[in-house]
């Protein structure tokens, strides 16, 4: 048994990296919200790097940073707000100097496009006509963290939190006001903007800290040389059109 | 860890409910497909074990199409009653009855077909009616198979998570089963949650099982 259980490990080890990411492969957790952007600038990455692949992977931050705390081969992780990067940072997995802020963005209310009533503050929300509110899960999305904020420095949490749908990621929440299923929704503006056709902003909600998505290189990257170049690309000028293209602002 | 009770309680309603509706149609379509011959019939087996075998994401995507607020099922409800169906445990309740349907029609189908037709043809000279036929000899005769069917049903529908997170949601203390509340609290980094949401699950699973071992033998041995 004693020399058998190495010999499997390693016949399972073999056959694992026989599917793993190659040696110039990167892989980008990302914050939902950067889908999109993302998802073109990782050619533009790829086409000035060759021989390296970006795998991305996208989801609620607080979800992303639990699949990383359990060891997932990771090389970036980008939050969408800093609570979930300081956490990262507590658990030992990014290093303190290697974070940056990489876009700035902000809070919108949106309605369905075909809605009767638009809110025009947060205290509209209150009445009964909106029924249902689409807001992220604060314990593990970003955007459903800032709309609670927010709302509790308004005084609204308790009323409104009795009328939340709860939605996984910013774009559930984005999904369930563009098929109508909620009467409104919390959002970041970039989101909204995917969406033109389907949803309407009703009014950017101001937020006491501004939202900017951090981004970092992991302390355990399977290849940190690549992993900091992805990095840096970022704030290069083809990615930065990309980011502004899709509504992202500077940090 | 309150939460975790309440969690219980909707994920037992929404897999009782799932099952008794199953019961009804599961049986009845069983039964149909057991004894009518027509063109077509293996393809529309086909076609009805689907769910089963389809990804529950794909499933809760037309779920939501149908049964959304503009949906053709939908839009008549919101219309003519005012029911919204999405984000409700009823919807939780259709998601779970459509995943394990398959389980309890293909059990039930094959069940009625073990049946001797003779049985029942016996039965018809004595004069009895047919609802009385398929109650009195039929159903007593296919109850084991029915009944294993139903079991499987029910556990299935005990797990379901793709549809049901997709049409129902994920609201607490609403609509929050034991598997979402298991997501939820994975997605949050809210592990000891995981971990007793997990035990509750699994003792909950085998006490079903364990019940479910002792019930079938006694029955049968009742009935038959």
């Amino acid at each position: 048994m004693k020399s058998f259980r190495p010999r499997l490990l390693g016949l399972v080890a073999a056959s694992l990296t026989a599917f793993a990411a190659q040696a110039a492969d990167i892989t980008v957790s990302a914050a939902a919200s950067l889908t999109q952007a993302f998802r073109d600038i990782a050619p533009l990455f790829e086409a000035a790097n060759p021989g390296t692949k970006v795998q991305l992977n996208f989801g609620a931050s607080g979800a992303l940073l639990a699949q990383i705390a359990k060891g997932a081969p990771a090389d970036v992780f980008v939050s969408a707000d800093q609570e979930t990067m300081d956490q990262a940072q507590q658990r030992g997995l990014v290093k303190a100097g290697q974070r940056r802020d990489v876009v700035s963005n902000a809070l919108v209310v949106i309605v369905p496009t075909a809605a009767a009533k638009v809110p025009a503050t947060l205290a509209d929300l209150n009445q009964p006509g909106f029924a249902r509110i689409a807001i992220g899960l604060p314990a593990s999305v970003p955007v459903g963290r800032y709309t609670k904020s927010v709302l509790e420095a308004a005084g609204l949490w308790t009323p409104i939190e009795a009328k939340m749908i709860g939605a996984n990621s910013v774009r559930q929440a984005l999904d369930y006001v563009a098929r109508a299923e909620v009467d409104a929704g919390f959002v970041y503006a970039t989101d909204a903007a995917i969406m033109r056709d389907k949803v309407k902003v009703a009014f950017t909600v101001p937020t006491p800290k501004p939202i900017l998505y951090p981004v970092a290189v992991l302390a355990g990257a399977p290849n940190p040389a690549e992993a900091a170049k992805f990095v840096d690309f970022l704030f290069t000028p083809p990615a930065r059109a990309v980011l502004a293209k899709y509504g992202f602002g500077k940090p | 860890m309150s939460g975790a009770w309440v969690a219980l309680a909707l994920t037992l309603k929404v897999a009782g409910w799932a099952t008794a509706l199953n019961l009804v149609l599961g049986v009845g379509v069983g039964f149909l497909m057991a004894r009518c011959r027509f063109p077509g019939r293996e393809l529309l087996d086909a076609a009805l074990t689907l769910p089963m075998v389809m990804p529950p994401t794909v499933l809760g995507y037309y779920l939501l199409v149908v049964i959304g607020s503009h949906g053709i099922v939908g839009a008549w409800l919101l219309e003519h009653f005012g029911i919204r169906l999405i984000f409700t445990w009823q919807a939780a309740v259709i998601a779970a009855t459509i995943v394990a349907f398959p389980l309890v029609f293909k059990a039930a189908r094959a069940a009625f077909e073990n049946v001797d037709p003779q049985l029942e043809d016996a039965a018809r000279t004595l004069g009895i009616s047919e609802a009385a036929v398929f109650f009195r000899v039929s159903l007593p005769l296919a109850w084991r198979g029915v009944l294993a069917g139903l079991l499987l049903s029910f556990a299935r529908a005990l797990g379901e998570f793709g549809a049901t997170l997709m049409v129902a949601g994920s609201i607490a203390g609403k609509t929050q089963t034991l598997s979402i509340a298991v997501y939820e609290a994975v997605q949050a980094g809210q592990d000891d949650t995981a971990h007793f949401l997990v035990a509750v699950t699994s003792i909950v699973c085998v006490t079903v099982l364990l019940s479910a071992g002792r019930l079938v033998p006694g029955r049968v041995m009742a009935r038959g």
